[in-house]
């Protein structure tokens, strides 16, 4: 991993419009995601992890805008594109798999015409050998032949996912944007999708934002790992050295309130409150009503940035650094 | 039923829910011109106990059938078939399957629901009094003021403070957490004996479940309830149950101690649901999982066991016998398996 990253978001920040007024949904986000990395995304609902990735497609709702910043991929700025020109960047460099994958697919067409009809807009080519590019894609993903020409009400959720995921692969993109995409399926499913996905990035050394609220599944499926809360990035870094020594309260609260079935059972944590109103976000440290560890600064400034090598959290009061020996 | 053969043994040795053979076949296509001789057997013969003050799991994949026991016990669905014993050890023990009229109405005051989605739950016209209030008014228990002093008490025991805050509050204006609160303070507002928890914290983020399953398990210690918490979640069904049973197409695979069921699953299908569940830690890898695909729907199943089309075990016995009956394999585990 070396050299410029494929993707580069620099201090990227999106308002929404609404009656009871303005909403800072991503304040102020950086990160970037190397060739053939995975980068694991996770925060609670409201938290602006879906926004963010509609942002770098740029299909935010119309009642959004974003304010500033760059998503820089191989040094483009997406955000300054013309419709026509990022209009071409959508599906052939980025591609999305979005969480309802059951109601991306038209139920009154063929799936596999659906997947044609897209193919068609931007590899135009003869109708056989669409189908042949079909019917590689479908291998790809584990799915049989004969269902191409079947409809969307003849697969289960997990074969509608895995259809949207041939779909989303179709143009060999540079990045994939999977929003919650398996939080619908049932584990077995979910196991089978996410395997799947592994060995295709790995085949085709395609590069990945995986969003998703379960600390488990970004365990599983990420490089690198960002966790949001109320519109910013509160700690970023490797997977393992975020899950095993975590900087942030909010991550430490995060892990240590997720269930596990395996090893000793472990009291649950609490944590207090609930997530705040966008709409009135507490200043300072926006976590610092829930943080069992806040002083009087958290409430009043925001929080430096801890650095501890490559990784780094947004805190006041980080816990001790701990020796590796 | 041999109730008064039961009459001598102490109160708590009895079970407050044996439940018999229940089914539910619903038909699988409905013709105004013939007899229709297809169902789907939703529920096929499941049998299991919910002892006073317990909490017993009810885990499997969507369409295996446990939400629909699940409403079976509460009589939000009909049974088809087979007995549920309810034995609260005060009145004499009756078979709610087939209750109906006024016995049915008494009955519910013992037996209370809470939904998967606190957001489709609760009648947005309502304020949170009318709807925690509306158990004690189909039941006619108190006057307006007893209730207002219910359900102020019930808000300050779900963690809603203060009470008087939230009373005449709707529930648009409340988070997702703290309306499943006002879920719970429902089903509890007439001190019901059990308590049928359908994936009560599953639409909840991380941060706001474990105070939800929390409360939960402190109310059901605190009042002596009892919980059939039906989850597709291994993971929270550990921290909220004691004994667990895996559904799979209808009928029950595997039953027993919690901790023992997770050490050792004896049922392959058991094992595969295990070891699909992702571990919060990335130096873990996974092995990968034995069984392929998801769940199908049961039309009319042949005799044989419901898991033979995918199980890694199966061989020529498991396909010519009928399902197999559950079997005692550990010490408190029992299994439906030939080959486990």
């Amino acid at each position: 991993m070396s050299g410029a990253p494929l993707l580069a978001v620099e201090d990227l920040t999106l308002h929404y419009a609404t009656r009871a007024g303005e909403v800072c949904a991503v304040d102020g986000v950086s990160l970037t995601i190397e060739k053939g990395q995975a980068l694991g995304l996770v925060g609670e609902s409201g938290c602006g992890k879906s926004s963010l990735a509609l942002a770098l497609l740029r299909l935010q709702p119309d009642n959004a805008q974003i304010l500033s910043g760059k998503v820089l991929l191989d040094g483009v700025d997406l955000v300054s594109l013309s419709d026509e020109a990022m209009r071409a960047y959508r599906w052939n460099r980025i591609a999305m798999v979005f969480q309802s994958a059951m109601n991306a697919l038209d139920p009154v067409y063929r799936v596999g015409d659906q997947i044609i009809e897209a193919l068609e807009q931007h590899v135009p080519s003869a109708r056989k050998q669409l189908i042949e590019r079909v019917q590689e894609l479908y291998d790809l993903v584990n799915l049989d032949h004969s269902f191409i020409a079947r409809y969307p009400h003849e697969y289960s959720g997990g074969m509608k996912q895995r259809a949207i995921i041939a779909m989303a692969l179709a143009c060999e993109p540079d990045l994939i944007i999977a929003d919650e995409p398996t939080t619908a399926l049932d584990v077995i499913v979910q196991d089978h999708i996410l395997r799947e996905f592994g060995n295709i990035r790995r085949e085709l050394n395609m590069s990945m934002l995986y969003i998703s609220h379960d600390m488990a599944v970004i365990a599983e499926v990420s490089d690198v790992v960002a966790v949001m809360y109320a519109g910013k990035i509160v700690e970023y870094g490797t997977a393992e050295e975020v899950f095993t020594r975590p900087i942030h309260p909010y991550t430490q609260a995060l892990m240590s309130a997720f269930p596990s079935v395996t090893g000793e059972k472990h009291e649950l944590a609490t944590l207090g409150g609930e997530p705040p109103n966008p709409l009135g976000l507490p200043p300072g440290c926006h976590f610092h009503p829930r943080c069992p560890f806040a002083t009087d600064i958290c409430a009043e400034q925001e929080p430096p940035t801890v650095r501890r090598g490559e990784h780094w959290a947004d805190c006041w009061n980080p816990p001790e650094e701990q020796g590796d020996d | 039923m041999t109730e008064a053969a039961q009459a001598t043994s102490s109160v708590d040795s009895r079970p407050l829910l044996s439940v018999e053979g229940l089914h539910k076949y619903f038909p699988a296509a409905t013709s105004r011109f013939r007899r229709n001789e297809r169902f789907i057997h939703a529920v096929d013969g499941v049998n299991f106990t919910l002892a006073k003050g317990e909490s017993l799991g009810l885990v499997g994949e969507s369409g295996c059938g446990k939400t629909t026991t699940g409403k079976m016990l509460v009589r939000l669905v009909d049974p088809t078939g087979g007995h549920v014993i309810f034995d609260d050890g005060v009145g004499e023990p009756t078979d709610i399957a087939t209750l109906h009229g006024k016995p049915l109405k008494e009955f519910r005051r013992h037996a209370q629901m809470v939904f998967q989605d606190p957001y489709d739950s609760m009648n947005p016209r309502r304020t949170i009094f009318d709807t925690i209030a509306e158990p004690l008014q189909v039941q006619q228990v108190g006057s307006l003021v007893d209730r207002i002093d219910r359900v102020t008490e019930m808000l300050a025991l779900v963690g809603l403070t203060p009470p008087r805050a939230f009373l005449f509050r709707f529930p648009h204006e409340l988070s997702g957490g703290q309306r499943q609160r006002v879920a719970i303070a429902r089903a509890l507002i007439v001190e019901p004996s059990f308590v049928v928890a359908d994936e009560p914290t599953s639409m909840l983020d991380v941060s706001v479940r474990t105070g939800v399953m929390r409360l939960m398990a402190d109310l059901a210690a605190g009042l002596g309830i009892s919980y059939l918490y039906i989850t597709h979640d291994l993971a929270v069904a550990r921290y909220m149950c004691s004994r667990i049973a895996v559904m799979y197409l209808g009928k029950i695979v595997e039953i027993g101690d919690t901790e023992e069921i997770l050490r050792s699953p004896q049922h392959p299908y058991t094992r595969a649901l295990l070891s699909a569940v992702p571990v919060p830690d990335p130096t873990v890898k996974r092995p990968p999982v034995m069984i392929e695909g998801g769940v199908s729907t049961v039309v009319n199943p042949p005799a044989q066991c419901r898991f033979y089309a995918r199980c890694p075990l199966a061989d020529d016995y498991c396909k010519t016998n009928d399902h197999p009956p559950l079997e005692h394999k550990g010490q408190e585990q029992i299994v439906a398996c030939y080959k486990a």
